[in-house]
């Protein structure tokens, strides 16, 4: 007797478990998140293990190939392109994982309050189908001139630039997310552990944490692990048109800007930040797929 | 249907004056001042009516309405004129760029061809890579072939254009030279050797566009022709003893593209958007290398004007897309 429930935890298996199962045997989200655990480690080590400063400018040192003293060479000002390429890792990671929570969460609570106030689910959907209509890229590019600057000197330059570009990233790809989570409330609604705690007095509130956002997590996890790939690229591309981060602030983007005018003589420095966005964004969304394969029953099941 | 097309057509006017009304809010109340670049010498008193010249002293709503109806009114009537050498326009006002002072319609027409063209054979050259690649990964699933499609695929969209367009210029113009990396935007085609110098620079960007929409379309086809592989009919054709060809390329086919048809038309207004940073890369002056040049010179005119026109493009395709749902799919026509 004793012993049969001695066991039986063991054997239980938690969906957690089987989640981490199942992504385990997926083999390209493997080699993602040991990629991008990597780099996580790179860039949020790496101002302990590599202490030049990525904006101390070196006239003499200018242009250098990779040497023991700059692995990966200086560039047109003499500046330390690992120590760059650090910050600028720190920046751009920085910018894709806030905006995918801003995101998130704007997604979550249109979301659920789509699905669970039947007055307001029209003009919420409405707004959603609204937004996804507009012309994002262009609109982040007019957002980023008209409030880059009054913002800047409100907040300083790097502070300002990074909540204006955080709000507009965040602010206009919640729409997803927000179907998602509708849709998913819509179904859950209707299921009978929601009315068993309906009939026992549970309020609305509560009912919203404990039985319907921990059931949509699985999507939302999914489309959250995709938010920062978008992200990350959106934030690059701003920087890449010149109407993102200022010059002097590296972010990856950014010196993948300030490397193209010199192209023709030192590829190097617009290769690194290129490999280094693209090798993020390339096992984020492996990460995602893996993600989206273990947590559908349907596939765990095969 | 008409009935389906017509309620889908109603559904866009709302979608588009709340769009226009965003865009408008969004320039016009921003803090940036088109005067704010002219010498300090010019003094006050015609500063003002510089400004009012720009009819910047009315009031927010009525600058709105009057850019409505220069926008819906005032411009195609003018497009008409050009086209038909009509003059239904008169001389009624244009919307009129702060930068080079012309008809902003004008501007866009110059460069809207070469968008247009680089834009236009990138999706085709994608869509045509997309679909054999996207069937055949279907089909034989789990293959080394499907493997290696996704791998691919994958990078494809994960790779951002402005890198995949900076690489290639590194390797084909830099170290290869076989392609020039930036586009000659003066060129004429006038005969055989400029139709094939306009070839080779055009080259580079339609190969980056034509990756990054191949890769995406590639996914769908294949996710789509799964869905079909594994439904009843697929075995009830086979078992009627409909060789393996026709089964796949005829039945499933034909299923499978209904979904992948209205991606590819929703897909249009993005790569329009996406055509803003190659553009940028390879310095082709379309329209989106002239939105950023106007943002960069804080022409609002222009700038509200092409946001706009791909806003108008993505409501457009979007609409599109539904029709052509309706027409392939009729069940859709009863929702």
């Amino acid at each position: 007797m004793t012993e049969a429930v001695a066991a039986a935890p063991r054997r239980r298996s938690s969906q957690a478990r089987d989640v981490w199962r199942q992504f385990r045997s997926h083999r390209g989200a493997m080699i993602g998140t040991v990629i991008l655990g990597a780099i996580l480690v790179v860039v949020i080590a790496g101002p302990w293990l590599w202490h030049l400063d990525p904006t101390a400018v070196a006239m003499r040192m200018r242009n250098r190939g990779p040497s023991l003293e700059h692995p990966l060479g200086t560039d047109q000002l003499g500046r330390d392109m690992l120590a760059r390429l650090i910050t600028g890792g720190r920046v751009s990671l920085t910018v894709g994982l806030t905006a995918m929570a801003l995101s998130l969460v704007l997604g979550t609570l249109v979301g659920v309050c789509a699905g669970f106030l039947r007055g307001l689910d029209g003009i919420l959907m409405r707004l959603t189908d609204l937004f996804l209509a507009l012309p994002l890229l262009p609109l982040l590019l007019v957002m980023s001139m008209l409030f880059r600057e009054p913002l800047a000197q409100w907040l300083g330059a790097e502070t300002g630039v990074f909540l204006l570009i955080v709000t507009a990233i965040g602010g206009t790809s919640w729409m997803h997310a927000a179907r998602l989570v509708r849709g998913e409330v819509l179904t859950l609604k209707e299921r009978e552990f929601v009315l068993a705690a309906q009939s026992i007095g549970t309020g609305r509130g509560k009912m919203i944490l404990r039985h319907i956002l921990p059931n949509v997590l699985s999507p939302i996890l999914v489309s959250a692990t995709l938010g920062i790939a978008s992200a990350i690229i959106t934030e690059s591309s701003l920087s890449f048109l010149g109407l993102g981060f200022p010059p002097d602030f590296p972010t990856w983007g950014r010196l993948l800007y300030d490397a193209v005018d010199q192209i023709q003589l030192y590829p190097m420095r617009v290769i690194l930040p290129g490999i280094a966005i693209s090798l993020t964004v390339l096992s984020v969304n492996y990460i995602g797929d893996g993600l989206r394969d273990a947590m559908d029953p349907r596939a765990r099941a095969r | 249907m008409l009935h389906y097309t017509l309620r889908r057509l109603l559904m866009a006017i709302p979608t588009l004056l709340a769009i226009s009304l965003i865009i408008f809010l969004l320039l016009g109340l921003a803090p940036g001042d088109p005067m704010a670049q002219l010498p300090l010498t010019i003094p006050p008193e015609v500063k003002e009516k510089m400004r009012q010249s720009l009819g910047l002293g009315d009031p927010l709503m009525l600058r709105y309405l009057l850019w409505l109806k220069q926008f819906f009114l005032v411009e195609p009537l003018h497009v008409l004129d050009t086209l038909f050498g009509l003059d239904l326009a008169g001389e009624s006002q244009r919307v009129v760029s702060w930068q080079s002072r012309a008809p902003v319609a004008d501007i866009i027409a110059q460069r809207l061809p070469q968008t247009l063209w680089v834009v236009g054979l990138a999706y085709l050259v994608g869509i045509a890579i997309a679909l054999p690649i996207g069937i055949l990964s279907a089909y034989r699933q789990h293959s080394w072939f499907d493997q290696i499609g996704t791998l691919v695929a994958m990078i494809g969209f994960s790779v951002p254009t402005f890198f995949t367009g900076v690489v290639l210029i590194v390797v084909f113009s830099v170290e290869l030279g076989w392609f020039p990396s930036l586009y000659d935007t003066t060129l004429r085609v006038t005969g055989w050797d400029s139709f094939v110098a306009q070839l080779r620079q055009m080259v580079l960007p339609v190969t980056v566009l034509a990756l990054y929409n191949a890769s995406q379309i590639s996914r769908f086809m294949r996710a789509s022709m799964l869905d079909n592989l594994r439904q009843d009919y697929v075995r009830t054709a086979r078992a009627n003893g409909l060789s393996e060809r026709v089964v796949v390329l005829v039945h499933v086919l034909r299923n499978s593209m209904i979904p992948v048809v209205t991606v590819i038309a929703m897909g249009v207004p993005q790569i329009f958007g996406g055509a803003i940073i190659t553009e940028q890369v390879f310095k082709v002056n379309g329209i989106g290398e002239l939105l950023i040049s106007s943002i960069q010179a804080n022409d609002v005119p222009m700038v509200q004007t092409l946001t706009f026109i791909f806003a108008v493009l993505i409501v457009l395709f979007n609409l599109i897309a539904d029709i052509l749902y309706g027409i392939l799919d009729p069940r859709i026509r009863y929702d």
